[in-house]
Parts: C-alpha cells; sequence; structure tokens
C-alpha cells in the first residue's frame, strides 16, 4: 500500500518544482528578510512522509513555493491533508522528509519555526468564557501585534467585547482567522478556512489572502469548497490506495 | 515582514500566558473554588468520624491537613491541559513562540495560584478547627506552601503525560500520588518533630530540595509530554 501512494505524489511534487522552475524569479521575494541563498524556493518540502498507527499517510510528498504563492491541497477525506499542515506547522514531526525554510531545516528547532508559521486548525481554539478582545490579546501579544487591526479587518468589532461562547459558528472561524492575521507570520496554514463563513465574510477573507501574499507571504490551504485564492497551485493527495478498505478511510476521517 | 525584534520576550510571553490562566480561572469561578471547598469538607469530615476528642485531633491535624491538600490539588488537574487540548488551543499554544517546556511550566505555575494559593489560605482555619497549637501553624503554612508548588509541579507533569489517555482522569492520582508521597512524609514530619519540641528545620529544608529538583526536571518532562499530545 505504500508504494501505490507514492508515484502520484511524486509526480505532483515534481510538476510542481517544473513549474516552479520555469516562472520567472519573483520580485516580490525581495520583501523577505530572512536570510537565504539567492535560488531555491523560501518553502521547500520533500519527501515527507508519516505513519499514522500502521498506515502510511502521506509518501513522499513535495511542493516548492516561493514568497507570495499559494497553494490549495485537495484531496478525499483522510488523504492526509491536515496532518500535512501539521507536519509544515511543526506541530508534528513526519517520519522521513525534510522542511526548508530559506534553506534552513524548519523542524530542527520547531519552537523557532512556530515564529514562521499561522495555524489554523479544524478547531477555532477560542476560550469560551473569554471574550474576543481577551481571546485575542495572547496571539497579539506574542507577535505584537495590534488585534483591533485584525478585528476591523474581519469585521469582529462590534463583538469584542462578546464572550466567545455567544458568537455563531462563522464569527468563531472569523476570530480564528483574525488570530491568524495577529500572528504577521510569513507561512499561513489554513485547514478550511472557510468553512461556515457567509458570502461578505469570504469577501473580507479575499481581501486578506491578498494582503498576505502582496507582501511576500505563503499560503496553504486545504479545501473542499472553492477559496479566494487567484492563480494557487494545486496539490492533490491520493488519499487510501486500493489496498485499504473502506472501513479504514471511514475510521481515518473520523479520528 | 515578518518583524522578529517585535515579539515579546520569554518572560512577557510566559507572564502572558499565566495572565490568560488566572482570567479563565476568575470566569469559571466554580471551578476554582471546587478543589478550596473539597478540602475543608473533607477536613471538616475527620472529626465528625474519629469522634470529638481534642488530644486525637491535634495529633492528627498534621496528617489530615497534608492528605486533604494532596486530594484537593488532584481535582483540578485533568482539565488543566485536557481543555486545551480539546478546543484546540494547545497546538496555538505550542506555536506561540514558547518552548512546550515554558508552556507546561506557565501552566504549573497557574495551577499554583489557583489551586495551591487558595489551600493555603484555606488550611490556616482547618488547622485551627482541629485544634493544631499556634506557634506550629507558621511551619504548617511553610511546609504546604512548598508542599503545593511540589504537587503543581508534579501533578501538571502527571496530567501531560496522561493528556490524550482515554481513561486520563483515573490514570491521573496514580501517577501523581506516588510521587508526591516525599513531600507529603517531610512535610507531615515537620509537624511532628515541631508538636514535639524538636528541630522542624532539616524536614523543611528536605522539602525545599525536592521542589528545587522537581522545578527544572517537571517542566520539562512536562514539555515533552504537551509534544507528544499534539502529535
Amino acid at each position: 500500500m505504500t508504494t501505490q501512494a507514492g508515484p502520484g505524489n511524486k509526480n505532483a511534487g515534481t510538476r510542481l518544482r517544473r513549474r516552479a522552475a520555469a516562472a520567472d524569479p519573483n520580485p516580490r521575494t525581495i520583501a523577505i528578510s530572512a536570510p537565504r541563498p539567492p535560488a531555491g524556493p523560501l518553502l521547500n518540502v520533500e519527501n515527507i512522509s508519516v505513519f499514522r498507527g500502521e498506515r502510511l499517510v502521506l509518501d513522499g510528498v513535495g511542493l516548492r513555493l516561493d514568497a507570495g504563492e499559494a497553494l490549495l491541497l485537495t484531496g478525499p477525506n483522510g488523504a492526509g491533508k491536515s496532518t500535512l499542515l501539521r507536519v509544515l506547522a511543526g506541530l508534528r514531526k513526519p517520519e522521513g522528509g525534510h522542511v526548508l525554510w530559506a534553506g534552513i531545516d524548519a523542524l530542527a528547532d520547531r519552537t523557532a519555526h512556530a515564529a514562521r508559521v499561522a495555524y489554523l486548525g479544524h478547531q477555532d481554539a477560542l476560550k469560551p468564557g473569554l471574550t474576543l478582545r481577551e481571546n485575542l490579546a495572547l496571539p497579539a501579544r506574542a507577535a505584537g501585534s495590534d488585534p483591533k487591526q485584525a478585528m476591523e479587518a474581519l469585521d469582529l468589532l462590534p463583538l469584542a467585547d462578546l464572550p466567545a461562547r455567544m458568537l455563531s459558528a462563522g464569527q468563531k472561524r472569523r476570530a480564528a482567522l483574525a488570530r491568524v492575521m495577529l500572528a504577521r507570520a510569513p507561512l499561513w496554514l489554513l485547514d478550511e478556512p472557510s468553512l461556515g463563513l457567509d458570502t461578505s465574510s469570504i469577501g473580507l477573507l479575499e481581501a486578506l489572502f491578498h494582503a498576505h501574499r502582496e507582501t511576500g507571504g505563503i499560503i496553504i490551504a486545504t479545501t473542499h469548497v472553492p477559496l479566494p485564492l487567484p492563480d494557487a497551485r494545486t496539490l492533490a493527495l491520493p488519499g487510501a490506495s486500493g489496498l485499504e478498505t473502506m472501513e479504514e478511510m471511514d475510521m481515518e476521517s473520523w479520528s | 515582514m515578518k518583524a522578529e525584534s517585535m515579539q515579546a520576550s520569554l518572560p512577557a510571553l510566559l507572564a502572558a500566558v499565566i495572565g490568560r490562566d488566572l482570567r479563565l480561572a476568575l470566569r469559571h469561578g466554580a471551578d476554582t473554588l471546587g478543589a478550596v471547598l473539597f478540602f475543608i469538607l473533607a477536613g471538616a469530615l475527620f472529626p465528625l468520624a474519629l469522634g470529638p476528642s481534642p488530644e486525637l485531633l491535634r495529633r492528627m491535624a498534621p496528617g489530615i491537613v497534608w492528605v486533604c491538600a494532596l486530594l484537593a490539588a488532584l481535582l483540578p488537574l485533568d482539565r488543566l491541559f485536557g481543555s486545551e487540548l480539546e478546543d484546540g488551543s494547545l497546538d496555538q499554544l505550542m506555536l506561540s513562540g514558547l518552548p512546550p517546556a515554558l508552556v507546561a511550566l506557565a501552566k504549573m505555575i497557574a495551577h499554583w495560584l489557583t489551586t495551591g494559593l487558595p489551600l493555603l489560605i484555606a488550611a490556616a482555619p482547618l488547622a485551627i478547627m482541629l485544634g493544631l497549637p499556634m506557634p506550629v501553624l507558621p511551619i504548617l503554612l511553610a511546609g504546604l506552601a512548598l508542599g503545593t508548588a511540589i504537587l503543581s509541579l508534579i501533578g501538571g507533569m502527571a496530567a501531560s503525560i496522561v493528556l490524550g489517555a482515554r481513561r486520563g482522569g483515573v490514570l491521573l492520582p496514580l501517577l501523581v500520588l506516588p510521587l508526591a508521597t516525599p513531600a507529603l512524609i517531610f512535610g507531615a514530619a515537620a509537624l511532628d518533630a515541631a508538636q514535639t519540641g524538636l528541630s522542624w528545620r532539616p524536614d523543611l529544608e528536605l522539602l525545599g530540595a525536592f521542589l528545587a529538583g522537581a522545578l527544572p526536571l517537571c517542566p520539562l518532562a512536562a514539555g515533552a509530554g504537551l509534544r507528544a499530545a499534539v502529535e
């Protein structure tokens, strides 16, 4: 089962690499202050393999992204999209492979890597007892950014003093996106960012994405619905290979 | 675009995490008070069960206060990291820029401030109620101050280790209580010594040594536990 999942991913990886090589050097890369070798992409992910239990969830996944680029991760449930995001965030150590940021092994010092990453998980990670403002205080403090500005960008200011338990699912998602913005990190890892958002909020999201990419940020998002990310690349994870039963897949998507 | 210099320093970030936990504890006041009320109630049960003999209660008071404090400090432990893991906040804490060991230390300090400190305050009236002589009271409080800090450290470590386990709440006391027995022994022994006119200093010094050992080791172990829990 391991070998079957492999070639698909590797093809996707090389396809991306070829495209990256063909593209002109991006002038926006100058905006990134981190020291890096002149050639080569900002984020270079090679050969990531992850086991979950006995199952190989990710097999030889590779991707290359330069400043200002965006990547959509697609694939069936249980294909390992969220797992790949957690690996890129440094929350999970892969069984094999490298994550290189500006040519440096990012997973060697995961605490330092955390400063480059803004991660939006499945859950919104808001404390129901705290107000929105209080919920955003810690991430704002950590990055030295202004929570008011982020709340304004996501149209949350009128809700700032409401306890998070009073917010609707879409409002909570927007609050979680405000935290992503607050992190002021170059690499955004978003797990289904548009979950529960209405049309006008998607518009806010589009502006947010655009601003982040304009300043040289990278966005990697998993999604099942179209996201407002113009000329984003797509990496389709193949998901369970033929040898696995449906039961395993179901368990995977529920776990 | 990343202004590294604008990031908060580690102590400031540590204080911010502790502050957030204190605010949460204030919002959920019932949970915070629960441990203290348990402590007072459990202590008040002993006179009822053992009979109102002042001599007996005075002799048993140190042991009663210490055992009740130990059990009461266990109560909030399984929510210490459990609630953070459930709502995804633990991921964000791990990505806050604090090393995992310091995230664990912040939670342990918050646990002491919201559980250990109130227990310490409640211990004085409980000890007086049980008839502990007044001159011995400062020694009880000094011992408990060290002891509750040790409990927060060991308890936080155990809570992070059982994090994600299915029956973590059951496992937790089984892990913490054996590790906390030295604190119990020295703490109660200091009081016994003081009551019988012997020197209580060595026992408290041993407690202090225990705390000095636990202070660096427990957060490190807990940090590794947190890393494993988010994987």
